[in-house]
C-alpha cells in the first residue's frame, strides 16, 4: 500500500504527460502481481466494492468528530477521501500497512453491516498518505487525472507493447487482469476475445478550427446530436455501449434486441421524432432523447413515446472480420450493403453530404435547420478506424454557438483541481427591463469555458462581492456579466425561467459591461426551437 | 452589569480602540495605528503615528522607506495612550517582530492576537499566553484538516530530495518576510551549511534578519551565480517567482513550496508544486484551539480565516465567540 500511495501522491503532483508515463509504468513494472493489476483497475476505476461509499466515508467521520466541521473541511479540501484521511485520529501504534491486495481483499468481504467496524481496521494501520489512498480505492473515486487511456499507455510502455493491442485485450478482463500481465509482461498468448460482445475503442474527431480540407479527399456527414454508441453482437449475446465503454444496453432495449448479425457497429443514438418538433420519422432534438437516459430499466411507454434508434456511422468488425484496417471509402460500402439487413426501425444510415467543394459544404452547413444537428463530420476517406483522435484523419465542425449576455448570480466551490475555488457559476437574465425593477430569473450554470487566470480572478471577485452565503453556494451582488455561449436552448417546466440551454459555458467575461445591459430573457425565449 | 466591550470596535477596515482613537492593523491610513507586524496586509503605509516593536518597524521602513510617526514599543513595555488606555506588545511566534496587542482601559483586557503560531522558530521569540477577557484571535487555518507536522520531517523531505538529485536543484517558494528566513534557520539547524541561493527580493530581508542577530550562513544570490553551482543547491524565491520566467534559467528544478496549504493536495496542485513541504507561520487547528483554551477569555473574536469552524468549536466547547469581518487580508501565501 506504501508503493501505492507514493505513486498516487506523486501522480497529483506531477504536471507532465510524459512524467506521469514513466511513474506509472515503473510502478507496473516493479510492483508483483496481483497488486499491480488492482492497482491498475483501481486507476482506471475499475474497482467497485459496493459496501464503501462515498456515505460511509461520511458516517465514519462524524461518528469522530463533530457533524457542522466534517461538513466545513470536506467543503474546503473539495474531497471526501482527502478530508477524511487527514481528520482521521492518528493511530497510537506505529502503522502496519497492508499490501494492496490485502486491502482488496478486504475491502471485497465488507459488507453493509459490518463496513462501519471493518473499515476503521483497515484506517488504523495506514499514515495519512496511506489512508487517502485506501479510502481512493475503496470508493473508486480517483479523480488524479489519470484517463484509461494514460494508464493503457503507461501499460504498454512498461511492457514495450502496441497501446492498440493493449487497448484491445483490456476490454472484457477483470481485475488483477492476470492474462494480460501474464501476456505483456511474460509472453504468453493474449487474451481471446473473439466470442464475446466487447467495447472496441471508439476512433474520435479534432475540432475542425480554422482548417479547410479537400473534399477530394475527405467525406462530409452530418454529426448528431444524440449520443454516440457501439453496438456489439458477439456469442450469441448484444450491447450497447455508450462513448466510455459503459454498458447501456439496459437503458435502449430495442435497439439491443434489434441486431442479429455478429459485428461491432459504431452509431449515434437517437429518439425518433414528433416531438419537440422533430418530423415524424426523423431524429427529435436531445431534449427528447435526455428522457430516455440515464434509465435502469425502461417502461413499456417510454419505449412507445420515445423510441431509440442508431443512425449508423461506420463498421469495425462484421461477421468474424476486422475491417478497421480497411480505409474508410471500403468500410462505408460494406456498411451500406449491409443496411438493407438491418431492422429499419432501428437503425439508418447517417448520409453523405453531396457538397462539391469546401465553399458549398459551408453553405450547406449554415442552411441546417434541423434540431439534430450539431455540426458536420468531416473523414478522411482512406482513414482506416483507429482508436482515440489521430490528427488528420477526422474532424468535426460544429455548428456556431449561440451567445447571449447573463449576469452571475450565484457561485460555488469547485472540485478536484478546482477546490476552494468559486468555479460553479449560476447566472441570470433580466425578467423584464431593469431600469424600471425587473428581476433576474437564473437561465444556466457553467463551469467551464475560462483560463486558469479567468478563475483566478473570478473567485476573487466572487469572494468580493458575496451579499449571501447558503451553505457551500454564495450570492454575487449580480454586477458582473458573462457572455455565455450554447449549443442550443429548449422549453423547460422544471426552471422557473421555463428555458433550459444545453451545454452552456462562459464565453467571455464582460467586466467592461454594466449589468442592466445583459439580456433580457424574452431574447432567451425566441432561441427556443422545439 | 454585562460588559459589553464596546470601547473596542471592530470595523471592515481594521480594529478601532474607541477611547485612544486608534486603529489595530488598519486597512487605510489613520491617524494612530497599533502594528501587530510586519506582513503588508498588517502593515501598511502613511499613517500619522505607527506604534510596533523596534523589528516591525525596521521591516516597515525597509519596505516604505521611511521613519516617520515610528514609534517604537519593545516587547513588555506597557505604554499609556490617549483616553486611558495601555497597550503591551506581546511575542506570537509568528515572524521576527511579530506581536500581539494588549489592550487595557476600565479592568478590561482584550488581547488582538495578530497572525501567530505556537511552535518553536529560530527566528522570533515564542508566542506568550497571556490572561484577558476578550481574545482576538486569527484563524487562518482554522479547520480541523490543518494540522502542520514537524517542520523537521519537512525539511527532512527537502534535504532527501536534493540528494536524491545532485544534478538538479530544489527551488522553495517561500513568503520572503519570515518564512524563508525560517526555512533557511531550519535548514541550517538541520546541519545544511551548503550556500543558499537567493532570488534577489529575498535578500534585503535575510540582510535585516541578520542584523537583528539571526545567523543564516551562507546567503548569495542566483544572478551572481552559474548553473553549475546551483546544481544541488537549495534556491528560495518568493512563491510567485516559482513559475515564473526568472526561474527558466534554474538547473531542472523541483519547485517545492513551504506554505500551510501544502496540507492540501489540491492547493499544492494549484500551485503547480510538486514537493509540497506543510512549513506555517500560523498556528494550525490544534494550536488554533488550544491557545483558546490556554487563555481561557470570556469572549473569544476570531477574524481573519475560516471563522466558521472555529465559531463551531467554541459553540460545542461551550465558548462565548463571534466572527468578526475583517478585510484586506491576505492568506494566500503562507
Amino acid at each position: 500500500m506504501e508503493a501505492f500511495a507514493a505513486l498516487l501522491d506523486a501522480l497529483v503532483y506531477t504536471r507532465s504527460r510524459n512524467a506521469k508515463l514513466k511513474l506509472l509504468a515503473d510502478y507496473l513494472r516493479d510492483t508483483p502481481d496481483p497488486d499491480r493489476g488492482w492497482a491498475l483497475a483501481a486507476l482506471t476505476d475499475g474497482l467497485d466494492f459496493p459496501a464503501v461509499k462515498s456515505s460511509t466515508i461520511r458516517n465514519l467521520l462524524t461518528e469522530r468528530i463533530d457533524p457542522v466541521l466534517w461538513t466545513l473541511s470536506r467543503e474546503y479540501v473539495g474531497d471526501s477521501a482527502e478530508t477524511a484521511s487527514l481528520l482521521w485520529p492518528e493511530p497510537a501504534e506505529a502503522p502496519s500497512p497492508p499490501t494492496v491486495s490485502e486491502a482488496v481483499d478486504a475491502l471485497s468481504r465488507m459488507t453493509r453491516a459490518n463496513v462501519m467496524v471493518e473499515l476503521p481496521k483497515l484506517l488504523d494501520r495506514l499514515d495519512a498518505n496511506g489512508r487517502y489512498a485506501l479510502l481512493k480505492l475503496a470508493t473508486g473515486a480517483m479523480r488524479i487525472g489519470i484517463s484509461a487511456r494514460l494508464a493503457k499507455t503507461a501499460f504498454a510502455q512498461a511492457f514495450d507493447v502496441a497501446v492498440e493491442d493493449v487497448e484491445e485485450h483490456w476490454h472484457g478482463q477483470t481485475p488483477p487482469y492476470a492474462p494480460l500481465f501474464d501476456w505483456a509482461a511474460h509472453g504468453a498468448e493474449p487474451p481471446n476475445s473473439d466470442d464475446l460482445p466487447l467495447f472496441r475503442p471508439f476512433m474520435l474527431a479534432h475540432g475542425l478550427e480554422d482548417t479547410e480540407v479537400d473534399l477530394a479527399d475527405y467525406a462530409a456527414e452530418w454529426k448528431w446530436d444524440g449520443i454516440r454508441v457501439q453496438v456489439v453482437r458477439a456469442g450469441g449475446e448484444t450491447r450497447v455501449y455508450s462513448r466510455s465503454g459503459d454498458d447501456i444496453s439496459a437503458t435502449f432495449p430495442e435497439v439491443a434486441e434489434a441486431l442479429h448479425i455478429d459485428g461491432v457497429l459504431d452509431g449515434e443514438l437517437l429518439v425518433r421524432g414528433a416531438h419537440q418538433g422533430g418530423e415524424e420519422g426523423g431524429a427529435a432534438s436531445f431534449n427528447a432523447l435526455q428522457q430516455r437516459l440515464g434509465r435502469k430499466t425502461v417502461s413499456k411507454k417510454m419505449r412507445e413515446e420515445y423510441p431509440a434508434f442508431v443512425r449508423l456511422y461506420d463498421v469495425l468488425i462484421l461477421e468474424g472480420q476486422d475491417l478497421r484496417p480497411l480505409p474508410w471509402s471500403q468500410r462505408r460500402a460494406a456498411l451500406e450493403a449491409l443496411l438493407p439487413r438491418l431492422p429499419a426501425d432501428r437503425f439508418d444510415i447517417s448520409t453523405v453530404i453531396p457538397a462539391a467543394d469546401f465553399a458549398d459544404l459551408s453553405a450547406i452547413r449554415e442552411r441546417a435547420r434541423d434540431d439534430a444537428i450539431e455540426g458536420v463530420m468531416l473523414k478522411r476517406r482512406d482513414s482506416p478506424y483507429v482508436a482515440g483522435r489521430k490528427t488528420g484523419l477526422w474532424y468535426k465542425w460544429k455548428r456556431d454557438p449561440l451567445l447571449i449576455d447573463c449576469v452571475l448570480m450565484y457561485a460555488q466551490r469547485g472540485s478536484g483541481k478546482r477546490s476552494s475555488f468559486y468555479s460553479d457559476y449560476t447566472f441570470g437574465c433580466w425578467d423584464g427591463d431593469p431600469d424600471t425593477g425587473a428581476e433576474l430569473l437564473p437561465v444556466g450554470k457553467a463551469y467551464f469555458g475560462f483560463t486558469d487566470e479567468e478563475l483566478k480572478w473570478l473567485d476573487r471577485h466572487v469572494r468580493n462581492h458575496t451579499v449571501g452565503r447558503f451553505g457551500p453556494v454564495r450570492e454575487t451582488d449580480k454586477s458582473l456579466v458573462f457572455e455565455v455561449a450554447f449549443d442550443s436552448v429548449h422549453a423547460s417546466k422544471r426552471h422557473k425561467s421555463g428555458v433550459a440551454m444545453r451545454f452552456p459555458r462562459i464565453s467571455r467575461i464582460r467586466a467592461d459591461k454594466p449589468a442592466h445591459e445583459a439580456d433580457r430573457i424574452e431574447t432567451l425565449r425566441a432561441l427556443i426551437r422545439d | 452589569m454585562p460588559r459589553d466591550f464596546s470601547w473596542i470596535r471592530p470595523e471592515p477596515w481594521g480594529i478601532h480602540v474607541v477611547p485612544a482613537d486608534c486603529w489595530i492593523d488598519p486597512a487605510r491610513p489613520v491617524d494612530r495605528a497599533l502594528v501587530t507586524h510586519g506582513h503588508a496586509d498588517h502593515a501598511r503605509g502613511g499613517h500619522g503615528e505607527t506604534f510596533a516593536t523596534p523589528e516591525t518597524l525596521a521591516i516597515m521602513k525597509l519596505r516604505y522607506a521611511t521613519e516617520e510617526g515610528a514609534v517604537p514599543v519593545p516587547y513588555g513595555e506597557r505604554i499609556a495612550l490617549p483616553g486611558d488606555v495601555h497597550a503591551t506588545w506581546i511575542p506570537a511566534g509568528h515572524v521576527l517582530g511579530s506581536a500581539q496587542i494588549l489592550l487595557e482601559h476600565a479592568s478590561e483586557r482584550i488581547i488582538v492576537t495578530g497572525d501567530f503560531k505556537r511552535r518553536a522558530d529560530p527566528t522570533c521569540p515564542p508566542f506568550e499566553v497571556t490572561p484577558c477577557d476578550v481574545l482576538v484571535t486569527e484563524a487562518t487555518f482554522g479547520l480541523p484538516v490543518f494540522r502542520h507536522p514537524p517542520v523537521e520531517e519537512e525539511i527532512a523531505k527537502l534535504l532527501s530530495a536534493l540528494a536524491a538529485n545532485p544534478e538538479r536543484c530544489v527551488l522553495v517558494g517561500a513568503y520572503a518576510l519570515g518564512k524563508a528566513q525560517r526555512l533557511i534557520a531550519e535548514l541550517r539547524r538541520a546541519g545544511h551549511q551548503d550556500t543558499i541561493w537567493l532570488h534577489g527580493a529575498m535578500e534585503r530581508m535575510c540582510r535585516l534578519y541578520e542584523e537583528w542577530g539571526v545567523d543564516l550562513g551562507d546567503l548569495r544570490l542566483v544572478s551572481d551565480a552559474s548553473k553549475e553551482q546551483l546544481a544541488g543547491a537549495v534556491i528560495v524565491a518568493p512563491p510567485s517567482a516559482l513559475n515564473d520566467r526568472w526561474s527558466r534559467r534554474l538547473p531542472d528544478p523541483i519547485t517545492a513550496m513551504a506554505s500551510g496549504w501544502m496540507r492540501v493536495r489540491q492547493r499544492a496542485r494549484q500551485r503547480m508544486v510538486e514537493l509540497p513541504l506543510v512549513i506555517s507561520d500560523h498556528a494550525d487547528w490544534d494550536e488554533l484551539t488550544q491557545t483558546v483554551v490556554d487563555v481561557n477569555p470570556a469572549e473569544t473574536w476570531i477574524t481573519h480565516g475560516r471563522e466558521e469552524a472555529m465559531l463551531r468549536w467554541c459553540e460545542l466547547n461551550q465558548r462565548k465567540a463571534r466572527a468578526l469581518a475583517l478585510v484586506g487580508y491576505e492568506d494566500e501565501d503562507d
